[in-house]
């Protein structure tokens, strides 16, 4: 294998393909991207043996077509750092000669592994297939992904449930994650292709780095699944991920129907009110109380230690009509929800202890059920 | 002088002995014996008792239990103490002292449910109940006169007799008006004991003794005491609380009160208890992970019983094993809320254990409830699984069930594997 490739172009391929290779494996290869250089042009391979990102590079000079592996981080190093607009030589001969790296006057050799002995994980059929914008794709991710659980023993909750649904009479796509204590629903209309696809549950390192793929582009992502795998193909990067096998727990018996007492909240008001309340405690887990009466919302928050934070909110920003209620959240589980809201937020409570609905009023299609604190 | 025989229980005013109703010699008298209530109950060479009631062929022998990792005496039973044998000996110091013993290395399962049965004794008697250790504790029976139609000092002897029958090893028991008494007098009349303490006994005892007597005294501070001049208690004991201060510093008054044989502190059965567990091991050693996880389903099942007699619940786990060659290996968990249910425990166990089933023979497995939580906050469900309440109410119906009906009337599926 023999080609030459600018430092640009392959600099971008290898951070996107290097992202996936996990620092501490066990496994040597998992640590290399496969090469693999034709008359098409180059190909990058890089897998953790749960996701493989697959990289495209047209425009390349295959002087002999070809394929090896090299280690993902030293090459993404070195690459790095020659000056721009390098022109970059790969010389692999084959078999279990070092890799020659040349630009320049700097000039490298890599020890490789073979290359029968990369796993192979893009082979299987995936049926299904459908496309999102890619703005519509980082919507469904960046509304839900704070509410995935890390939790270990419920490993099913350890990922983003995408699964067609039906909504009011309409047909959605939907992504839908919870960790127990949060709910996060986001639901777009059904795209054309996705109606009969089965309710999959994408794993958290797998949404975090189709987010970074598709925080590049404005294109049409193309998906394609099956029953255990999923494919997001993001311009010239395809990155196959396995799912989580198990079952996502049945989410819609968890969000209340009949709460009816309505807080409506300037989102940046609320926001910037939470954040400076919460700061009397640096521990997590604190709630911050919300105190309501007739169009009047009283934030409080306390440490044993720092002392006691409070701010009135009032007409200007609130309005509530119910009845006097007294309900605590952690605060972070509302700044993850602002982070996201647009411009007014709207809480529907059933009383102190139970479930609340949080919504956006200028986007309705996100939902969040949270589960209050006691305070 | 208020007497009772601790054979036939024959109390009264006055009771000559040997018993004249049984010809017991174990008549126990002293004038405030029927009004004491704070009772130190410990039992005798608790380890080696067990192992010579398990082979009653080492009876006569010394029997010393210990060894294993860390070659120190566990338990030595009285024979073995004649020869100077002590607990937490060097193993090879107490073989040098008795050459003849017989050394068991220990068997913590079979003590513990010993302990276990002797626990349960306790919990008749009052729920003041605070374990001290696994064969030591403390019980207030003050107001249970009325309950068990019958002072203290009888019930207790009672209880004597029924560890002995029931358990098959002997206590020895203090009774005073304080903890600290009720210790002191355990200690006096070992092995199967009873003795009785008064406040103003225990002063006037106390007085003439060492520093180092006293609980919580040990070698550093006796040093320090004697330097300061402090030979008896009783020198400690009539400083004004003012002095005290002065000369032994911010504990100085609270040394004075326990050198008069002063102890305010409660008998309390909150739990000293830091963790709850089960533990068992097989017949043959097990490596493949099913065989391992059926293990531990029972594991999961025992915890989730213990945690329930107690109302307690995990907040965390700890998967124990033991491979054949006797390593240790432990991996703890903290959970995402708190249960005592045995598929919960179970399922967070699981991936704990499937790390460790990489082929290594174990010969042990046990599962620990750790850090506890009160059980009122175990298995509220959550927007993940909302159906936790109603599956801890099905699990406590066929707890119930079991408990009327004995342990096989309800079974699980997993369990019949």
């Amino acid at each position: 294998m023999k080609f030459s490739v600018d430092r640009a172009v392959l600099l971008k391929a290898l951070a996107h393909v290097q992202s996936v290779v996990e620092r501490r494996n066990t496994i040597p290869i998992l640590a290399n991207v496969l090469l693999a250089a034709s008359d098409a042009g180059l190909r990058l391979t890089a897998t953790d043996m749960e996701i493989a990102v697959v990289e495209e590079i047209p425009g390349v000079t295959v002087a002999r077509p070809g394929r090896a592996t090299a280690p993902a981080a030293t090459l993404y190093e070195m690459v790095r750092n020659l000056p721009e607009g390098a022109k970059i030589e790969l010389d692999h001969p084959g078999g279990d000669a070092p890799l020659a790296l040349r630009a320049g006057r700097f000039a490298t050799s890599l020890m490789v592994l073979p290359v029968e002995d990369f796993p192979a994980m893009t082979d299987g059929k995936l049926p299904h297939r459908f496309t999102l914008p890619a703005a519509t794709l980082r919507d469904l991710i960046d509304r839900t992904r704070f509410a995935i659980s890390t939790e270990e023993t419920r490993y099913y909750l350890n990922g983003i449930y995408l699964h067609a649904a039906e909504s009011d009479g309409q047909k959605v796509l939907r992504a839908v994650a919870t960790d127990g204590h949060r709910l996060a629903r986001v639901e777009e209309p059904l795209p054309e292709g996705a109606a009969g696809m089965p309710g999959v549950i994408v794993p958290r390192k797998t949404v975090l780095e189709v987010r970074k793929l598709a925080e590049e582009t404005q294109d049409e992502i193309e998906i394609r699944l099956s029953d255990t795998k999923i494919r997001f193909t993001i311009g010239p990067v395809s990155l196959t991920s396995k799912l989580i096998d198990g079952t996502f727990p049945e989410y819609e018996r968890v969000i209340p129907r009949g709460n009816d007492k309505i807080l409506r909240v300037g989102k940046k008001e609320f926001a910037e009110a939470v954040k400076r309340v919460s700061a009397i405690s640096t521990e997590r887990q604190r709630p911050v109380k919300l105190t309501m009466d007739r169009n009047h919302l009283l934030l409080t928050a306390s440490s044993p230690e720092q002392g006691q934070a409070q701010e009135e909110m009032d007409e200007g920003s609130v309005s509530y009509e119910a009845g006097p209620l007294e309900i605590g959240f952690q605060a972070r589980y509302l700044t993850d929800i602002t982070d996201q809201a647009t411009d007014k937020l709207e809480f529907r409570f059933a009383d102190g202890a139970a479930p609340t609905i949080v919504t956006d009023l200028a986007r309705p299609e996100a939902l969040y059920v949270l589960m209050p604190m006691r305070v | 002088m208020p007497a009772l025989c601790r054979d036939c229980f024959a109390s009264a005013e006055a009771l000559p002995s040997p018993c004249p109703a049984c010809g017991s010699r174990r008549v126990l008298s002293h004038p405030e014996l029927f009004r004491l209530a704070v009772a130190h109950v410990d039992a005798d060479a608790f380890f080696a008792s067990i192992e010579k009631r398990d082979r009653p062929e080492l009876r006569a022998k010394p029997v010393i239990v210990g060894g294993g990792r860390r070659g120190v005496v566990a338990a030595a039973c009285y024979v073995a103490r004649l020869s100077g044998v002590r607990s937490a000996m060097p193993m090879f110091k107490a073989l040098a002292a008795c050459p003849h013993a017989v050394v068991i290395r220990p068997d913590m399962a079979k003590y513990a449910a010993a302990a276990r049965a002797i626990r349960a004794l306790m919990e008749r008697l009052t729920p003041l109940v605070q374990p001290l250790s696994i064969d030591e504790a403390v019980l207030d029976l003050s107001g249970t006169e009325a309950l068990h139609r019958a002072p203290p000092a009888l019930v207790l002897a009672r209880f004597a007799r029924d560890v002995e029958r029931e358990v098959g090893v002997t206590v020895s028991i203090g009774l005073a008006p304080n903890r600290l008494l009720a210790k002191l007098a355990a200690g006096r009349d070992k092995p199967r004991g009873f003795a009785v303490l008064s406040a103003e006994e225990g002063r006037a005892w106390l007085a003439g003794q060492p520093p180092a007597v006293l609980p919580g005294i040990g070698p550093a501070l006796a040093r320090k005491l004697a330097a300061q001049g402090f030979a008896t208690l009783g020198q400690i004991a009539a400083l004004t609380e003012a002095e005290a201060a002065q000369r032994l510093g911010p504990e100085g008054p609270a040394l004075a009160a326990r050198a008069r044989g002063e102890d305010s502190r409660p008998v309390s059965p909150e739990r000293e208890t830091r963790s709850v567990s089960a533990e068992t091991t097989f017949e043959a050693d097990l490596s493949a992970l099913p065989d391992l996880e059926r293990a531990l389903w029972r594991m999961a099942e025992k915890l989730a019983r213990r945690l329930a007699e107690k109302r307690l619940a995990a907040a965390g786990i700890v998967l124990k094993l033991k491979t054949a060659r006797f390593a240790l290996r432990t991996r703890a968990t903290r959970l995402p809320a708190p249960t005592a249910l045995p598929e919960t425990l179970f399922a967070a166990a699981r991936p704990l254990l499937a790390r460790e089933a990489d082929g290594t023979a174990f010969r042990l497995i046990g599962l620990g409830a750790q850090p506890l939580a009160p059980i009122e906050q175990a298995d509220r469900g959550d927007l993940a699984d909302p159906e936790a309440p109603r599956r801890a109410a099905r699990h406590r119906a066929i707890e119930a069930l079991r408990a009327k009906f004995g342990e096989d009337a309800v079974k699980r599926g997993r369990s019949l594997g």
